[in-house]
């Protein structure tokens, strides 16, 4: 229960920092999530990452690694699209680093159905980082369906967080 | 576990009159024990439509009891096992008020092709199922099961089947088919199998594996170890493979599992994610979902390696699909009208049209084995398990839960399965639900249950 409860709590840290300006490099860095595959999993560890790591692009992102969806919807919104500039503008600083983007979707939704949507948000977010200049060569995609939450709860704010696509770029 | 009162009360009426040296009527624990020992547990959401066809099912008798291959015992406590299987299959479908092998006398050898009708209609059964069990040809054993009608002191059927030891559960589910046939005028079904997804672990981590048992819960097996999710399985119509999805190097692609060599293989090479494989009824095709770039259509290839042939081809998520009877359309479902709908095309992709207009949306459609309807889930706030004709009319709903999805039939078309998610912890269980929505019970698995897989009657 200690690791969900540390789950949700940076989860809802990196929601509050989609609100900040993205362009400005964080004053100061969150720990090393090591090699997570998203911002909520913490090892606690306080040394600066590798830069051009998936840790140093999980730190710079403060969150904007993941953006997030309506019900039964895939399109990118304006806050989608200031994280994917973020993320863009970091794949772009370390060309030789590739990234694969999992879809996911909330609980509400037949198993099948949810598979084929987390797959069509993850082509929203790599075809607007295609639109922004990153090869499409260094990105591919993957779906979870609703097979992983990250928000554990059955309610609207588990789902708004679970209804997304991270970014996590490959070592 | 609830056990609903019309059971033991109707079990103790039926069988105390008969008991005579027990003293109380109270119902013998037999009548529930079964319940659990057979991996059932039993919720009656309509009591007030039961039929009243009162079945005793005493021990099966034997020329002699000599010890067995079987894990249950002797021939003597063989006899006795079966007619607890053939009792707890009867009990489950709403039909039939059988009373099992604990609170009946057992008939010798000789009485099985003779029964002394008095003594059943002396203990109300309006119905008797007798049978024996006895040795067969090379170490195989040879069962019996005789259908009596009571009053008119008659016999209605009876069959014999040898079988090997490991196999004798069958030849109980073969004799509950004879009677449930020839008394309900359906379909047999007992003698079938399930695959289903088991589930472990908390919610963001769960482990999901590919796990068959028998149509009553028994010969529990599972096939894969978790290192990988394995999602929607599908019985070949042969029994001898199960299309399913498991995740390799982060992409879902499509697995057979061989379940003679206890093998697995790709089906098919793809750099896209490829999902819900579906087999047609005479198993020369598989239906199968890929998605390229965000659109995902329905494409069919022969089951044994060749050519795909894309049926659906337009934006959106085309997904699922599920053969009529006689192979020539497919049910199955999209979003191309902005929400996940029915629709049903020809077998070669041509005639497509929208059948669900109910409101909400439609998913997961499921082609009966009779033809007649068409089981989905339809998702308006709850998630609920609904048939309807294959034009689209005569809604139904069969569950009414806070999220049951995904349903399969019973060979026959007269039960549904599905899965059932509990809000909150996400854990999913087992169920099912006969056409008139009256008869819910949840099946009990080792661990909790998901995507059930209801495979064709064994020949």
């Amino acid at each position: 229960m200690a690791q969900t409860r540390l789950t949700l709590t940076a989860v809802l840290a990196a929601s509050l920092a989609l609100g900040a300006c993205a362009s400005k490099a964080p004053k100061q860095l969150p720990p090393d999530p090591g090699p997570a595959v998203s911002t909520g999993q913490s090892q606690g560890d306080s040394s600066a990452p590798v830069p051009g790591s998936q840790a140093d692009f999980v730190a710079q992102m403060m969150g904007q690694d993941t953006i997030y969806f309506d019900t039964d919807k895939f399109n990118v919104d304006s806050a989608d699209q200031a994280a994917l500039q973020a993320q863009a503008a970091w794949l772009q600083k370390y060309p030789a680093k590739r990234a694969s983007v999992e879809g996911h979707a909330d609980e509400r939704g037949t198993r099948e159905y949810n598979l084929a949507l987390g797959e069509r948000r993850a082509n929203a977010a790599k075809n607007y980082l295609v639109s922004l200049g990153v090869d499409a060569s260094r990105l591919t995609t993957v779906s979870y369906g609703k097979e992983r939450p990250i928000a554990l709860g059955s309610d609207e704010e588990s789902w708004a967080k679970n209804r997304r696509a991270v970014t996590i770029t490959v070592d | 576990m609830r056990i609903p009162a019309i059971l033991l009360a109707a079990a103790a009426t039926f069988a105390s009159p008969a008991i005579g040296q027990q003293s109380t009527p109270t119902p013998q624990p037999t009548v529930a024990v079964p319940a659990q020992e057979e991996g059932l547990s039993l919720q009656v959401s309509d009591e007030s439509d039961w039929q009243d066809l009162g079945i005793a099912i005493p021990a099966f008798a034997t020329n002699a009891d000599v010890p067995t291959a079987t894990s249950a015992g002797s021939t003597g406590a063989l006899g006795y096992s079966l007619a607890q299987v053939i009792t707890a299959n009867l009990r489950n479908n709403g039909l039939f008020k059988p009373v099992g092998p604990d609170s009946l006398p057992r008939p010798a050898f000789e009485e099985v092709r003779t029964p002394t009708f008095e003594t059943w209609s002396g203990r109300s059964a309006e119905m008797l199922v007798q049978g024996f069990v006895r040795p067969g040809d090379a170490d195989q054993l040879l069962v019996g099961c005789y259908l009596y009608d009571v009053s008119l002191k008659q016999q209605l059927a009876s069959a014999a089947w040898q079988v090997a030891p490991g196999d004798w559960r069958r030849a109980a589910h073969k004799c509950a088919d004879m009677v449930y046939a020839r008394l309900s005028g359906e379909s047999p079904f007992f003698d079938s199998r399930i695959a289903y997804i088991a589930e472990t672990g908390p919610k963001d981590r769960r482990m999901k594996r590919l796990a068959i048992m028998d149509s009553d819960g028994a010969n529990h097996r599972y096939l894969t170890t978790g290192q990988t999710t394995a999602l929607t399985p599908r019985y070949s119509p042969d029994y001898k493979s199960i299309l399913y999805l498991s995740y390799f190097n982060g992409q879902p692609r499509i697995y057979i599992y061989d379940l003679e060599r206890n093998t697995q293989r790709l089906l098919l090479q793809s750099q896209n994610p490829l999902f819900a494989p579906r087999w047609s009824p005479d198993g020369k095709w598989v239906l199968y979902s890929m998605a390229i770039g965000g659109n995902t259509d329905i494409y069919k290839m022969p089951s044994g390696g060749g050519g795909a042939v894309r049926l659906t081809d337009t934006p959106g998520i085309d997904i699922g699909g599920s053969f009529s009877p006689d192979g020539s359309r497919i049910v199955f479902e999209s979003d191309r009208s902005g929400s996940q709908q029915v629709y049903v095309m020809n077998a070669d992709g041509s005639g497509q049209k929208r059948i669900s207009f109910f409101g909400g949306r439609a998913a997961t459609p499921e082609w009966s084995p009779r033809g007649d309807q068409i089981a989905f889930t339809h998702i308006a706030g709850n998630f609920r398990i609904a048939v309807m004709s294959p034009g689209g009319g005569e809604l139904r709903y069969l569950t009414d839960s806070w999220q049951d999805e995904a349903p399969t039939w019973a060979p026959n078309g007269r039960i549904i399965q599905f899965f059932r998610t509990t809000r909150g912890s996400g854990k999913a269980s087992l169920w099912q639900v006969d056409l008139t929505g009256r008869n819910e019970r949840r099946l009990q698995t080792p661990v909790d249950g998901s995507d059930p897989a209801w495979g064709p009657l064994r020949p």
